[in-house]
């Protein structure tokens, strides 16, 4: 069995895996982070979205192998301590939550959209939140949350 | 009194964001249990076939494989139970066959759970199942209703040769007949609603543990009523007494329906665990989500309205075929039936009104209530063909309405269709809505819209929901097979803070937040000092759980009695501490005051004196400070209101563009505001969907075409608008807080607000009606098919 190396929130891991293990499953079942959702099997509801180097990326739909030597960041590094991310705490102010399910991978995807993007537009967001499904919300409060959150994180 | 920062009617964000937004949910899949094992189930790639041999050798051979089971390991187990038991017009009862756990002997669906394998690691579970040689003999299929309605189908179970499960009628036909024919106008009109795949993000799930010192089972699952599963399995199927089964539903990913019935997988994973003598871990692929989840909707209606000369409603009538797929799921009869006849009254004071359902079995996933269940059915056949009476009359869409609402001053109102409404306001909704909506701006905004080569339109619903779910005697004398109160358990801990177990679910309703807010306020004490548990069958004293939009009109109600009793007991506690008259004690604010003194008691104090009893009249009163109470409505809830859409449609590509959503509704007393909002949003969310991107398709051999999120189109964050949302307020009349549900608005108001908009946009070439979902590639069809004059 191969051996992965990485770190995951800051902490170096080291893991044996099956060769066709997903990185999602490394996090979820070796690891333990099940903050990482897995809500389908084609790649396309972004419930588990994680940071690999800093950019946004789907753990069902990377090899666990593929991330070796990767700094992974999950949404249980996100915070600092007790103190929410600002993105965080923008989903909680304005209700950009309800089940929790998709909300992991929303966040993350989030983050990284601010990161990229100085000047959110509301055509911004929904588009670049297009990843991620939602179920529960009509993405209306996401929608406000990631605003207000990306306003948040250049403070 | 003003809501204070955290009472009744007050915004309070929620308590259970911390834990989803670090990451430290615990759903039903992140539960890991000593020495779990996993399943995989083998499903059946067939629409309808018989099962000749199922060879499993090689199967149990392969590595890491401990058991694997077929339906001939089940064949004496029970199977799944229906709740509900409609009677045909003729008086006969439904036609109800075995819903085997794995199926037996035959397919009725793609996806019909046909073995099961056990093995060390989920990839071994799937690696070994592979493995098992099932030989099919394929029969004809019916993909739907006309196929197995069609003269020699073969049938989908032998006990119902037609493919007829019941043929069930409501209301008064000779009087509706009369009516039609004193009318000035008949409006007709043939539609389907679309079948929907309900697709909660979280896959279902479920884990069976069996303890053999104990004798204890233990089943964790994604349900919306743990109870109910309980009952289910453990009575009708498995034989498991309840004080031998535990059924925990944890933090459940959301639901709309579908996690309300008791699936196989359930009964699997409970079984199986006792025969292993290990736990067993069973998780949803989304694509077995697809094909063994049960769907929604899925009717196919003949409407005809019949109106006087001044456009006054006379008679209604309906036709409908409802699918009921491969097996009837535990509610799907009630659906078409009680959820949607007694519905088409609608808003409106149409004075005969006579329906027929027929359900019919098809070689399809069965099909159960999906967010709304029934009535967003009843409201889409009303809401389009009123608008297409509106059309042919040459009438505001909004005046017919409003000349046809029940008004203000005829509540209670006994309907056509068995219903009594407590009370209501539509025509507040309505105004309300027009001018959130800036109905006085729609030309320039059309005009606007034509001069960049779109065509706009503007669609208008109103809907009326019956919630709260429901009296008792009025659904058990209607064949639902069991109560549906709901319960709550009230514990004042000896220092004065409480925990509340409530029959409720919450699976994204935020009722940790909601019933707390209900509870300090009526307590008088901080919100902090609350905690709100659900969802553990070995803590909750009994629950039907969260569906209909119940849980606050029915389970926050249960609450309010049990929090009635524990102020009663107070009262009677504070009284001996003050030496005062039980009578002259009065609560307020968290303290027990003796009347017209300054004598007074605070909560605290008192719920000590209950856990300490050395100054306590203990003659007369037992010692502690915790009640239960159960809550049975006297009537439903009807949450009503209007919407109100604009869309723009590019008459080259056929795309609809949702340009504005405006929402005005009337659920009663808030309890959260931004919380009901968010309720909204998301039924909302889920209407349009419904109306312009999603529909689940089955070929005529019944295989299923939208198997996965390729083919399945959810709605997305770019496909939706924001939404405008607004309240007005009747409170319901029969329950203590006033409140009447908010969780299916959204879902039942939506669709044909969106359908009339683009028959509004479409109406210049001549387009009266087109079935949901309104694709660029149905509309563009539509705008091709228009005289090629008009084109
Ligand atoms: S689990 Fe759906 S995209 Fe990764
Ligand atoms: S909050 Fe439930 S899926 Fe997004």
């Amino acid at each position: 069995m191969p051996t992965v190396n990485l770190t995951v929130n800051g902490k170096a891991v080291s893991a044996n895996v099956e060769a066709r293990t997903l990185l999602v499953n490394l996090l979820r079942e070796q690891l333990g982070l099940t903050g990482t959702h897995v809500g389908c099997d084609t790649s396309q509801c972004g419930a588990c979205v994680v940071h690999v180097d800093g950019k946004s990326v789907k753990a069902c739909t990377l090899l666990a192998v593929q991330a070796n030597g990767s700094k992974v960041t999950t949404i249980e590094g996100l915070a600092s301590g007790d103190k929410l991310h600002p993105m965080q705490e923008a989903f909680r102010e304005h209700h950009g939550l309800q089940c929790g399910f998709c909300t992991p991978g929303m966040v993350m995807s989030a983050v990284c959209l601010a990161q990229n993007h100085p000047n959110l537009t509301e055509k911004d967001v929904r588009e670049g939140l297009e990843g991620n499904l939602c179920r529960c919300t009509g993405y209306h409060n996401i929608v406000q949350a990631v605003l207000a959150g990306a306003q948040a994180m250049r403070r | 009194m003003a809501p204070n920062d955290t009472g009744i009617g007050a915004s309070v964000r929620r308590r259970e964001d911390y834990r989803f937004l670090t990451g430290q949910g615990t759903y039903t899949d992140d539960i890991n249990r000593p020495n779990q094992t996993y399943a995989w189930i083998v499903r059946s790639p067939h629409a309808h076939a018989t099962i000749k041999s199922v060879d499993t050798k090689a199967a149990k051979a392969a590595p890491g494989v401990i058991a694997v089971y077929t339906g001939e390991d089940f064949k004496a187990i029970n199977g799944l139970p229906c709740g509900w038991l409609v009677h045909s017009r003729d008086g006969k009862p439904m036609i109800e066959p075995k819903h085997p756990i794995l199926a037996h002997g035959k397919v009725r669906h793609v996806g019909d759970p046909v073995a099961v394998v056990i093995a060390e690691t989920k990839a071994q579970a799937r690696d070994a199942a592979e493995k098992i040689a099932i030989d099919y003999a394929a029969l004809p299929a019916a993909g739907d209703m006309k196929a197995a309605l069609a003269p020699g189908a073969k049938p989908v179970h032998d006990e119902a040769p037609g493919n007829l499960c019941f043929d069930w009628e409501l209301g008064d036909k000779a009087a509706t007949d009369a009516a039609f024919s004193k009318a000035a106008r008949v409006v007709k009109l043939d539609l389907v609603n679309n079948r929907l795949v309900p697709n909660a993000m979280e896959p279902r799930a479920a884990i069976g543990e069996y303890d053999r010192a104990t004798g204890e089972h233990t089943l964790y699952t994604t349900s919306q009523n743990p109870h109910v599963i309980r009952l289910l399995m453990g009575a009708f199927v498995l034989g498991l007494p309840e004080h031998k089964l535990r059924v925990v539903a944890p933090d459940v990913g959301g639901g709309f329906g579908s996690k309300i019935y008791h699936y196989a997988e359930e009964a699997i994973v409970t079984w199986a665990s006792k025969q292993v003598g290990r736990p067993i871990k069973w998780t949803a692929e989304r694509s077995e989500s697809f094909m063994s989840d049960a769907h929604g909707r899925d009717h196919v209606t003949h409407a005809e309205l019949a109106l006087d000369k001044d456009g006054k409603f006379l008679g209604f009538k309906s036709e409908t075929l409802a699918n009921m797929g491969g097996y009837l799921s535990t509610f799907a009869p009630c659906i078409p039936t009680y959820l949607h006849g007694t519905l088409l009254a609608g808003n409106y004071a149409t004075p005969a009104i006579w329906t027929n359902v027929k359900a019919v079995f098809t070689n399809t996933v069965p099909v159960d209530a999906y967010r709304g269940a029934g009535r967003p059915e009843a409201t889409f056949i009303l809401e389009r063909i009123i608008d297409k009476a509106a059309r042919e009359l040459k009438m505001d869409p909004a005046e017919l309405r409003r000349r046809n609402y029940i008004k203000p001053e005829q509540f209670p109102y006994q309907t056509p269709v068995a219903l009594v409404y407590d009370t209501g306001n539509y025509h507040a909704t309505l105004d309300q809505v027009l001018k959130l909506s800036d109905a006085a701006g729609y030309e320039k905004r059309k005009a606007e819209s034509k001069a960049r080569g779109k065509l706009r339109g503007r669609g208008i619903a109103s809907y009326i929901e019956a919630c709260g779910i429901a009296p008792s005697n009025v659904v058990g004398s209607l064949g639902a097979r069991a109560g549906l109160y709901e319960a709550a358990n009230v514990r004042v801990n000896p220092t004065g803070n409480v925990t509340v177990f409530t029959g409720s679910h919450a699976h994204g309703q935020g009722h940790e937040t909601t019933f707390a807010q209900v509870v300090s306020t009526m307590l008088g004490i901080p919100m902090d000092q609350v905690e709100i548990s659900h969802g553990d069958t070995n803590r909750v004293p009994f629950g039907m759980g969260t569906y209909g939009s119940r849980s606050i009109a029915v389970g926050g109600t249960a609450i309010v009695k049990a929090l009635d009793k524990i102020i009663a007991k107070g009262k009677k506690i504070a009284a001996h501490l003050m030496e005062a008259a039980e009578a002259d004690i009065e609560f307020k604010d968290g303290k027990f005051t003796v009347a017209g003194t300054d004598k007074s008691t605070p909560f605290g104090a008192v719920a000590l004196a209950a856990y300490v009893p050395h100054k306590y009249p203990l003659e007369t009163l037992e010692p502690g400070l915790d009640e239960t109470a159960f809550y049975d409505p006297k009537n439903f809830t009807f949450p009503a209101g209007s919407y109100v859409c604009e869309v723009e449609v590019d008459p080259e590509t056929g795309v609809v563009e949702v340009q504005s959503f405006a929402a005005a509704d009337d659920f009663g007393r808030l309890i959260n505001p931004m919380i009901v909002e968010g309720q909204v949003h998301g039924g909302l969310g889920q209407g349009i969907g419904q109306a312009l991107l999603e529909t689940c398709v089955y070929d005529k051999d019944g295989q299923l075409q939208t198997g996965s999120y390729m083919d399945y189109t959810m709605p997305r964050a770019d496909d939706l608008p924001s939404f405008k949302v607004a309240h007005s307020v009747t409170a319901c009349t029969h329950n203590p807080l006033g409140v009447k549900g908010c969780g299916e608005a959204g879902a039942i108001g939506a669709p044909p607000t969106v359908i009339n908009a683009v028959i509004d946009a479409l109406s210049e070439y001549g387009v009266t009606h087109l079935d949901m979902p309104a694709t660029p590639h149905r509309v563009w069809q539509a705008i091709q098919a228009a005289q090629p004059a008009k084109r």
